[in-house]
C-alpha cells in the first residue's frame, strides 16, 4: 500500500490552528528555516483512512492469540485506557507542586508497595522506562553498592545464564562490567559445577531469570542464592517471566536482592506495536540509599518527591517515570487484589496443557513441568523434512495465529517458545494446538506449504537481507527509487526473538 | 475474574491432560522453601465500576492544566493533541501488538514506523533515524554512546543550558560508559561558542539544546562548528515544534539530532510515557542504538517493511550490541506521527509562528525584566521577579495561575527567576490574566 507521502498533495492539510491577531516575531536570519520538512500534506478523512488501513495489516491480540513467548501478551483491559485518560492524569504536568499531584503521588506510592509485597523486598523506583533500563539500573545499583564498601574497582564481574536474554549481556556492557556464562544442566537448571567454578571475589552479582527462558523453575534456587551470598555477591532477577509466579514464590524470598518488573508483561500496560513498557526494579533495604531520585516517598497523610539522597546513582529516565504506565498497572492489580495468585496459576495451566497437546508432535529438550511458557524444537522436523522452526512460525499465520518467539533461547535448536497467557479460552489453545499438529503433518506431506507460507497476508515472506544490504530507512521522495518490483532473494535472519 | 476464560469444567479436562490432581501440583517443582504461604497482602479486588471511582479519586486530588490556567513547561509542553492521535491510537491492532519480529503479521506497525523516521529525519535534515528512544533524557545517553564509540574518546562535553534532567541522565550512564562530563557554563543565558572549543578538545560528543532550556536561541550553527572543529560530534537537542520555523541541525553541522517528542502528540501525563527521538547522518547508521525499520520486496517482488540491520542489537550480538533497548516507544512515536501528519508542513510552520508570537507578547505583557535581554526566543522565555520565584509562584496559584517553573531549581543565583511557557493553547486574554496576576502578586 502507499506510503502516506505518496498521498500528498500540495497545499491540502487536516490541522486547523488558532491565530491571534498579534504582530510577526523573525527569527534571526542565520536560524531561521527556509526549506519546509516535507511533512505528509493530507485532508483529516483520508489521514483516518491511511491509518485504519495501516492497522488493518497490523495483528494485536485484539486480533488473535499471539503466544509469543517471554513477551506475555495477555488482554488488556479496557478500563485502564479509560481510567489512564482522566484530565486529572492526562493533562497533569510533571512540575506541579507536589501538594496539587497528591493522587498522582499516593497512585506511585501505592503502586511501590503492591510491587514491594510481589516481590517480597522492601523498597522500589517506578522510573526505568522499560525491562532493559530496569537491568541496567540494577546493575548501576550494584556498582553503587559496592563502591560504598570500597569493593567497586575489585568485583568487575556479572554472571548470567547462557539462556538469558540478549538483554542481560548487552546490560552488562553498558553497566562496565565484564560477563562470564553458566550452561544449562541436563534438567534446564544453572550447572552448578559450573556455577560455583564461576563465582568469586570478583564477582559483583548474578541476572538470573527465573524461571528461565526455558520456562523451567530453577530447583536449586536457594543454593544458588546461597553461593553468591557467601561470596559476598549480589543477585539480580530478571522479572520478565514474574507472570508465572505472582503469589506462588517470590524472588526475595528466593534470595534476590533485586527485581525489576515488566509492567507491560506481567501487569498488562499494551505492548503498542513496541512499547511502551516500564521497568520498576525493587530492592532490598541495604540497596534503598542507592535508587535513582527523586524517590516517592509518603509523610503520614500526605505524599512527596524526596531529592535527599546522597548515594543515589542519579536519574535513569526524565522525572519519576512512565506515569501512564502507572495508572495502568496499578488498576490492572486492584482489580484482581490478592486473586493474583489465580492469574499466574491459569497462566501455568494454560502452558502446561499445551505442553501436553504438542509434546508428541515436536521435540521436548526439556522433559519437566513447565511455568507460563515453554519452549520446543523442530530440530527433528528439519532433520527429516527440511522444514525449519522459521517455516512452522511462517505457517501459523494461515491459520490466523501469531508465531510463537523462534531461534530463542539459543541453547535450543530450532526452537519454539510458546506462552499462551492466563487469559485465552479453552478452544483457543485447543485451536492452536489442532494447528501446530496440523502443520507438523504437513512437513511430512507437503512440506512447500510451509515453504510457501505465508500466503494469506498481506505480503509474503519478506528478504531481510535485502533490507539490511540495501538499509533504505525513510521514504527517498526523489533521491531514491523505492524496491518495489525487484527481485526477491528470499534470504531471511533466523533470529527473531521476543522479549 | 473477567480477565480469565477458563470454567471450572475447562480446569479439570486441562489438569487431567496434563497429567496432575490439582493446580498446586503444578508448582512441585518449585522448592518447599521458597513457595510463598498465604495469600498477597494486597487490599481486595475491585470490580470495574468501584475501580473507576477509585482512579477518579484519585485524579481529582490532581489540578491538572485543564484546571489551572498554567504556563509551566522546562521540557514538557501543554500543545493541542488532535482528536485524530486519540482514534488512531485506539485501534487494538496497534495498541495491543508488540515489536515487529514477525513481518508479515505487522506491515501496519512497521509501515508506520518507516513513515514517523522518514518524518523525522525531515524535521531534522538527517538521514536516519531509529524507531524512537524512552524519552528526551535516555536518547542524549545513547547519543554520548554513538560518539564514543565512533571517535574512540572518553570526554563529553554539555552546554549547562541543556535541560538539567538530561544533563543527569547522561552523567549516571556515563559511569558504565567510562565517559568523562564536563560541563560549560552560560553567559547570559546562551553558550559561547568560544568557551565551548576550548571544552571540546579531545571530547567526544558536544550537546546543546535548541531552544536552550531558558527559551533562549543558542547561536546553533557556530557551536556545531566549534564541536567539529574539535573532532567531535556535534549533537543537538530539539524541540520537533520548533522545527518549522527554526534550522534543521543536520543543515548546520549536526552529526546527530535528538529531542523529546512529547509536543509533537504526546497528553503531559505527569511526564510519560512520551518518546524520545534519535537522528543521524548516514555515516553512523551501522552504531545506532535501538530498533530501525527498512525496506524491501518480498517473494514477490512487493514492497514490505521488517526490522533491520538487527545485527546492531541484543538478541543477536548479545553483549556487543549497541544497546540494550528492546521495549521501546513504538505507540508514542505513532502518535508523534499522526500529529505531525496531521500539522503538514504549513500547520507545523503556522504553530512555531504563534507560539513566537505569543511568547513575544506575553513578555512585553508582563512587563517584568527579561533575565536574559536582548536574547531571542522560542515559546518559553525567563523573567525576573522581585524576591523569590517560588513565593511568587506559590502566591500566584493561589489566584488560579500556575506562572511557570523557578529556575532556581537547577541554577544557582536563579532563585529570583521564573521561566514561562507560553503554547498555541494559551490566548492573549489568558496572557493578559497572568500579566494580572503577576503584576497583583509581584506589586
Amino acid at each position: 500500500m502507499k506510503l502516506i507521502y505518496e498521498q500528498s498533495r500540495p497545499g491540502r492539510r487536516a490541522s486547523s490552528l488558532p491565530r491571534y491577531d498579534l504582530p510577526p516575531v523573525e527569527v534571526p536570519p542565520e536560524l531561521r528555516r527556509e526549506e519546509a520538512p516535507r511533512l505528509p500534506e493530507l485532508s483529516e478523512p483520508e489521514l483516518v483512512r491511511h491509518f485504519t488501513a495501516l492497522s488493518t495489516r497490523n495483528f494485536g491480540i485484539d486480533t488473535g492469540f499471539y503466544p509469543l513467548g517471554s513477551c506475555t501478551m495477555k488482554h488488556n483491559p479496557r478500563v485502564n485506557e479509560r481510567v489512564v485518560a482522566l484530565p486529572g492524569f492526562k493533562d497533569l504536568h510533571p512540575h506541579q507542586e507536589e501538594e496539587s499531584a497528591q493522587g498522582a503521588l499516593e497512585l506511585m506510592w501505592r503502586l511501590q508497595e503492591i510491587l514491594q509485597e510481589i516481590s517480597g523486598l522492601d523498597a522500589c523506583s517506578l522510573q526505568p522506562a522499560a525491562g532493559s533500563q530496569g537491568e541496567l539500573t540494577g546493575l548501576m545499583l550494584m556498582r553503587a553498592y559496592f563502591e560504598d564498601r570500597g569493593e567497586g574497582a575489585r568485583r568487575d564481574t556479572i554472571v548470567t545464564a547462557d539462556t538469558a536474554h540478549g538483554t542481560n549481556p548487552a546490560s552488562v556492557t553498558m553497566a562496565g562490567y565484564k560477563l562470564a556464562k553458566v550452561a544449562t544442566d541436563a534438567r534446564g537448571n544453572l550447572d552448578l559445577d559450573d556455577l560455583r567454578s564461576k563465582v568469586n571475589e570478583r564477582t559483583a552479582g548474578l541476572m538470573l531469570t527465573n524461571p528461565s527462558t526455558l520456562g523451567l523453575f530453577d530447583e536449586h534456587i536457594v543454593e544458588v542464592a546461597k553461593i553468591f551470598h557467601e561470596a559476598g555477591s549480589l543477585l539480580y532477577y530478571d522479572g520478565a517471566n514474574l507472570n508465572a509466579v505472582c503469589g506462588i514464590s517470590r524472588p526475595g524470598d528466593m534470595g534476590f536482592d533485586i527485581v525489576h518488573i515488566n509492567l507491560h508483561k506481567t501487569f498488562s500496560q499494551p505492548h503498542g506495536g513496541g512499547g511502551p513498557g516500564g521497568g520498576p526494579v525493587v530492592v532490598r533495604e541495604t540497596l534503598e540509599p542507592y535508587l535513582p531520585v527523586p524517590a516517592v516517598v509518603r509523610d503520614g497523610d500526605s505524599f512527596r518527591l524526596d531529592y535527599d539522597r546522597p548515594k543515589s546513582i542519579g536519574k535513569v529516565r526524565g522525572f519519576t517515570g512512565p506515569f501512564g504506565v502507572f495508572v495502568r498497572s496499578y488498576a490492572y492489580i486492584r482489580s484482581y487484589g490478592p486473586g493474583l495468585r489465580e492469574m499466574s496459576e491459569i497462566a501455568v495451566l494454560n502452558a502446561n496443557y499445551l505442553l501436553a497437546r504438542l509434546r508428541d508432535a515436536y521435540e521436548l529438550p526439556y522433559d519437566r513441568l513447565c511455568m507460563h511458557e515453554f519452549v520446543l524444537s523442530a530440530r527433528s522436523l528439519k532433520r527429516e523434512h527440511g522444514i525449519t522452526a522459521l517455516d512452522v512460525a511462517k505457517r501459523l499465520m494461515d491459520y490466523g495465529f501469531h508465531p510463537p518467539t523462534v531461534y530463542f533461547p539459543l541453547v535450543v535448536p530450532e526452537a519454539l517458545m510458546i506462552e499462551p497467557t492466563e487469559t485465552e479460552p479453552k478452544e483457543r489453545l485447543d485451536a492452536f494446538c489442532d494447528a501446530m499438529l496440523a502443520i507438523a503433518r504437513e512437513a511430512a506431506e507437503s512440506p512447500e506449504l510451509l515453504k510457501e507460507a505465508p500466503i494469506s497476508r498481506p505480503v509474503r515472506r519478506l528478504d531481510e537481507v535485502k533490507a539490511a544490504k540495501r538499509a533504505i530507512v525513510t521514504y527517498g521522495f526523489d533521491e531514491h527509487p523505492d524496491l518495489a518490483g525487484e527481485e526477491s532473494s528470499g534470504r531471511q535472519l533466523e533470529a527473531q526473538k521476543g522479549a | 475474574m473477567s480477565q480469565l476464560s477458563l470454567t471450572d469444567s475447562d480446569r479439570v479436562e486441562m489438569l487431567a491432560a496434563v497429567g496432575v490432581g490439582s493446580v498446586e501440583e503444578l508448582f512441585r517443582e518449585i522448592p518447599a522453601a521458597v513457595r510463598f504461604q498465604g495469600r498477597l497482602d494486597l487490599e481486595p479486588a475491585l470490580s470495574e465500576p468501584e475501580l473507576v471511582r477509585h482512579l477518579e479519586e484519585l485524579a481529582a486530588r490532581n489540578v491538572d492544566t485543564t484546571r489551572e490556567l498554567s504556563f509551566l513547561g522546562a521540557g514538557i509542553y501543554d500543545h493541542y493533541v488532535p482528536a485524530v492521535v486519540d482514534a488512531v491510537l485506539a485501534r487494538g491492532e496497534f495498541l495491543t501488538a508488540y515489536t515487529p519480529y514477525q513481518a508479515e503479521m505487522s506491515q501496519g506497525v512497521l509501515q508506520a514506523i518507516f513513515e514517523y523516521q522518514t518524518a523525522i529525519c525531515e524535521l531534522t535534515g538527517m538521514d536516519v533515524s531509529n524507531a524512537s528512544g524512552y524519552d528526551g533524557t535516555t536518547v542524549a545517553a545513547d547519543a554520548c554512546l554513538v560518539a564514543r564509540d565512533v571517535t574512540g574518546r572518553s570526554k563529553v562535553v554539555l552546554a549547562e543550558t541543556l535541560n538539567p534532567q538530561v544533563r543527569q541522565v547522561v552523567k549516571t550512564y556515563a559511569v558504565g560508559f567510562g565517559l568523562e562530563v564536563v560541563e560549560v557554563p552560560h553567559t547570559d543565558g546562551t553558550t559561547d561558542p568560544v568557551l565551548l572549543a576550548a571544552a571540546s578538545q579531545d571530547a567526544a560528543a558536544v550537546v546543546f539544546q535548541q531552544p536552550n532550556f531558558f527559551g533562549c536561541l543558542e547561536p546553533a550553527p557556530e557551536l556545531a562548528a566549534a564541536a567539529n572543529e574539535a573532532g567531535a560530534l556535534a549533537v543537538a537537542h530539539v524541540d520537533p515544534v520548533s522545527l518549522g520555523v527554526l534550522e534543521a541541525p543536520g543543515n548546520y553541522g549536526c552529526a546527530l539530532a535528538i529531542g523529546e517528542g512529547q509536543g509533537a502528540g504526546n497528553y503531559q501525563s505527569y511526564a510519560g510515557p512520551h518518546y524520545g527521538f534519535l537522528a543521524a547522518k548516514r555515516e553512523y547508521i551501522r552504531r545506532l542504538p535501538g530498533r530501525i525499520i527498512g525496506e524491501t520486496t518480498d517473494l514477490n517482488g512487493d514492497r514490505g517493511y521488517v526490522l533491520t540491520l538487527q545485527t546492531r542489537e541484543q538478541h543477536i550480538r548479545r553483549e556487543k550490541a549497541t544497546s540494550n533497548m528492546t521495549t521501546n516507544q513504538t505507540l508514542l512515536a505513532l502518535a508523534g506521527l499522526v500529529h505531525l501528519s496531521w500539522l503538514g508542513p504549513q500547520g507545523l510552520r503556522e504553530l512555531g509562528e504563534t507560539c513566537l508570537s505569543l511568547g513575544a507578547h506575553a513578555q512585553k505583557r508582563i512587563g517584568l525584566p527579561l533575565a536574559f535581554p536582548g536574547k531571542p526566543t522560542f515559546k518559553e522565555f525567563a523573567v525576573r521577579v522581585p524576591g523569590s520565584a517560588r513565593e511568587t509562584l506559590a502566591a500566584a496559584r493561589k489566584l488560579g495561575v500556575h506562572p511557570g517553573y523557578a529556575l532556581g531549581r537547577d541554577y544557582e543565583g536563579m532563585d529570583d527567576v521564573l521561566l514561562v511557557a507560553v503554547t498555541e493553547k494559551r490566548t492573549p486574554a489568558d496572557i493578559d490574566r497572568l500579566a494580572e496576576v503577576l503584576a497583583e502578586v509581584t506589586g
